[in-house]
């Protein structure tokens, strides 16, 4: 497995695996209703306009959240 | 005979509207849940033997106590006990989807599981084993396609035999969390049961998973309750957190989440089989986002896609309102002839007449207007405007789902404030919510849009459509810097989680859009035919009454009479140029007089007393008396505009269109309609906006929206109207 990083440095289409979820409260109970917790593979498929948010690919949907939400999410890089 | 009660549970984008519909068909009932404004539908079917009542619960994720619709989704399982609840599932996201199924099975309501969107699934390549799901899960799973109405007679045979069977009854689902939690939640289901807490109404477990989630609506009725054994806990709950915070950094609410998804897994893995080549293939959905949310092409196709639904709406919308302008037109001019001269003609054909018809003209723009938004919606496309934009709204205090209040309340012009000002309710910060239902209404709802319409018809007849974007945007601009400025001062604070699923693009369906444009196309005729209805009579008689006093009337007769005279000796002897000039003078009186009448009454003493002050706008009497009137409902700025000004004219000239009256004032100028337009766009909303936001928020801040809004309007029409004077 490869370094763990903030998700909010992932780049485009790298293959990612969720290593940890830190938010409590809302954001992190938000975070998880929708699938984002330990183990998940995910990948940035894209970026709003202007950078933020994020457009995120789980295995069967996509979701998008803030540069500011994925400092939550710590991700191992799987492969480039 | 029996009488069932099902619910309809799901995630949002799962396509459960779509059911309830096809399950319903149109006999649908649509309420508000109680004491919250989050729209209830209620649909009744009748079967062979049964009667079965169809409750439509709002789309969530999840049962927690975060928003106000979890919350109403759960009270209902709870309180009102149905007989078993679906739950529409996206098959195509089957394990997130499964999340919501199993919170619903923690409470043990009898379950039916609709896998809809089977088609998606069988396009993507996917294989879903339904009889292992059911095996595994131990509840009924049908699969269905509610677009095209597959596998729904089943779905429904299916939740009506497991109410017959389960009568009732509920078997919660028991699941590990973990060797942490499970020795707490066994020992709080003793205390739970050994007390009865809180058990006529759900399972002892539940009760305590939901206070290790720290639960705060069940602690409260908890405490309420019990406050003893629920502060023995919440210690418990405290107490095990701290723990497992410290040992493996997490609360218990993140460990139950987990287990959840364990569980999940554990069935999906025996479920759901993925294609081996297709890994790497990007779907189609993905491909028009690369284009549709691009960083040069994203926001000019969002720009070019609003300017289109303008340009349909005015061009298509056209041809049917020209249509009913003409039968309202005939109308008014059938009842002139048929009824003797006096105040019950006056009332039919300026107050009810004249008035109806000019809301009623709309109806066409209206419905046009929705086909294309309703479209939008059903595509995804929203969802993908919410996207590019919150980066921008984050800068106006704002969330990316504000845009959907906007948009609801006319942000794409024609929608109205009071749905747009519920749809605030999934904005869960109290600030960002506060904030977006104070400027929500300054969106051009479909009320303000004849007002726009007319006013750019007349003054800016050659670039209609460009005056009208320019005012849309302008409304955008205005509502982020207002917002920014509240949030920056009476409503500072952090902002919430933007975590929104992107649905993939999907077309529409027809009966979909139809059902939805019908909704909101009925609502705004339904207003016109009732509080406009009522509002444009009594306007008619603030307008009607007092009438001029006899001497007056007398003494304008006067001045008449040698005049009439003349003309019919001129008539006779045939002098064509003496007798246009003697028509003239007539003319001249008759205005006079009518003028002087629609002064004398109590709208006319009203718009006077306020024009010395109004006049800084640019704006005379009539246009201050359209302008209360407004505060009732947008629309009829437009039919009191209309009422004044053909009341204050002689009967040829009734079927002029109000735009030619207007230009034809010299009082009222260009810089008078940009100053209305403004002002229009940003004063107190109408009464029944008022309602909904107090409904939303509170009478104060709804009080606040409508000095506030009114006062800032007013700064900046004068503005307008002292600037674009000067240069014109």
């Amino acid at each position: 497995m490869g370094k763990s990083i903030c998700l909010r440095n992932a780049k485009i289409n790298q293959k990612l695996k969720i290593i940890s979820v830190t938010g409590d409260g809302e954001l992190g109970r938000r975070i998880r209703d929708m699938g984002l917790i330990p183990g998940t593979e995910v990948h940035v498929i894209g970026k709003a306009p202007l950078k933020d948010p994020v457009a995120l690919r789980l295995k069967d949907f996509t979701l998008t959240l803030r540069n500011s939400e994925a400092d939550n999410i710590s991700v191992a890089i799987l492969e480039d | 005979m029996s009488q069932y009660t099902v619910g309809i549970a799901g995630n949002p984008n799962c396509g459960k509207t779509t059911m309830f519909n096809a399950l319903t068909g149109s006999r649908q009932h649509v309420a508000n849940w109680p004491g919250v404004t989050v729209e209830k539908k209620i649909g009744k079917i009748k079967t062979d033997n049964d009667s079965i009542e169809i409750v439509d619960l709002p789309g969530t994720y999840s049962l927690t106590a975060y928003t106000q619709e979890e919350l109403v989704a759960r009270n209902f399982l709870v309180e009102e006990r149905p007989e078993v609840v679906i739950d529409v599932m996206n098959a195509d996201a089957l394990e997130r989807n499964l999340y919501l199924a199993v919170q619903i099975m923690e409470l043990g309501v009898p379950l039916v599981m609709g896998l809809n969107m089977m088609d998606e699934v069988r396009k993507s390549g996917k294989n879903i084993d339904s009889d292992k799901l059911a095996e595994l899960s131990h509840c009924r799973v049908v699969e269905t396609i509610a677009r095209n109405n597959t596998g729904i007679n089943t779905l429904l045979k299916a939740s009506i035999d497991l109410a017959k069977e389960k009568k009732g009854a509920w078997t919660p689902l028991n699941i590990s969390y973990g060797p942490d939690l499970d020795p707490v939640l066994t020992e709080m289901e003793r205390l739970i049961e050994a007390e009865n807490f809180l058990t006529d109404k759900v399972p002892s477990r539940w009760t305590g998973i939901k206070y290790l989630e720290r639960d705060e609506d069940v602690v409260i009725k908890g405490r309420m309750n019990n406050s003893e054994l629920s502060n023995q806990l919440e210690d418990m709950a405290k107490k095990v957190g701290e723990h497992t915070q410290k040992t493996l950094n997490a609360a218990p609410d993140a460990l139950i989440a987990d287990y959840r998804y364990g569980f999940i897994a554990s069935i999906i893995k025996d479920v759901v089989s993925y294609p081996i080549l297709d890994a790497d293939r990007i779907s189609r959905s993905d491909k028009m986002d690369k284009v549709l949310t691009h960083t040069f092409l994203g926001p000019m196709i969002m720009l070019a896609i609003v300017y289109v639904i303008y340009q349909v709406t005015f061009t298509l919308g056209e041809i049917p309102m020209g249509w009913l302008e003409s039968i309202f037109g005939w109308m008014g001019e059938t009842a002139t002839n048929i009824l003797p001269e006096g105040h019950l003609r006056s009332l039919i054909v300026s107050g009810i007449i004249d008035g109806v018809g000019g809301v009623l003209g709309f109806v066409p723009l209206i419905m046009l207007m929705f086909l294309m938004i309703s479209a939008l919606e059903d595509s995804g496309y929203i969802a993908r405007m919410a996207y590019m934009l919150d980066r921008v709204f984050k800068i106006f205090g704002l969330h990316g789902t504000s845009v959907l209040p906007f948009i609801v309340s006319g942000g794409i012009a024609g929608g109205c404030a009071v749905p747009g000002v519920m749809a605030t309710r999934t904005l869960r910060s109290p600030n960002e919510k506060l904030a977006t239902i104070f400027v929500a209404p300054y969106m051009t709802c479909g009320a303000k849009v004849p007002v726009f319409l007319m006013l750019t018809a007349a003054f800016f007849p050659n670039n209609a459509a460009s005056v009208m974007l320019i005012i849309t945007l302008g409304a955008w601009a205005m509502a982020l810097i207002v917002a920014r400025v509240l949030r920056s001062t009476i409503i500072k604070g952090k902002s919430t989680p933007f975590v929104m699923e992107l649905p993939p693009y999907r077309m529409p369906t027809l009966r979909g859009v139809l059902i939805h444009t019908w909704e909101r196309t009925w609502e705004y005729a339904k207003k016109a035919g009732t509080v406009i209805l009522g509002i444009s009579i009594l306007l008619w008689a603030m307008m009607t009454f007092p009438q001029l006093p006899e001497e007056r009337i007398a003494s304008y007769e006067a001045q008449r009479t040698p005049l009439t005279s003349q003309v019919e000796a001129l008539t006779k002897s045939g002098q064509q140029e003496d007798l246009a000039n003697l028509e003239d003078k007539i003319a001249i009186i008759d205005n006079t007089e009518a003028e002087e009448a629609v002064r004398h009454t109590i709208a006319g003493k009203i718009g006077t007393a306020l024009e010395p002050v109004s006049k800084l706008a640019g704006f005379n009497w009539r246009t201050n008396i359209a302008l209360t009137g407004g505060f009732a409902a947008k629309e009829v700025i437009v039919s009191t505009l209309g009422t004044a000004y053909s009341l204050g004219e002689v009967d040829v000239e009734e079927t002029e269109p109000l735009s030619a009256k207007l230009v034809a004032d010299p009082l009222f100028t260009t810089a008078s309609a940009i100053a209305l337009i403004i002002f229009t766009m940003l004063y107190a909303p109408c009464f029944v906006t008022v309602v909904t936001m107090a409904r939303e928020s509170s009478w104060t801040w709804a009080a606040y929206s409508v000095i506030g809004s009114t006062t800032l309007a007013f700064g900046l029409a004068v503005a307008a109207y002292q600037i674009t004077s000067a240069f014109l």
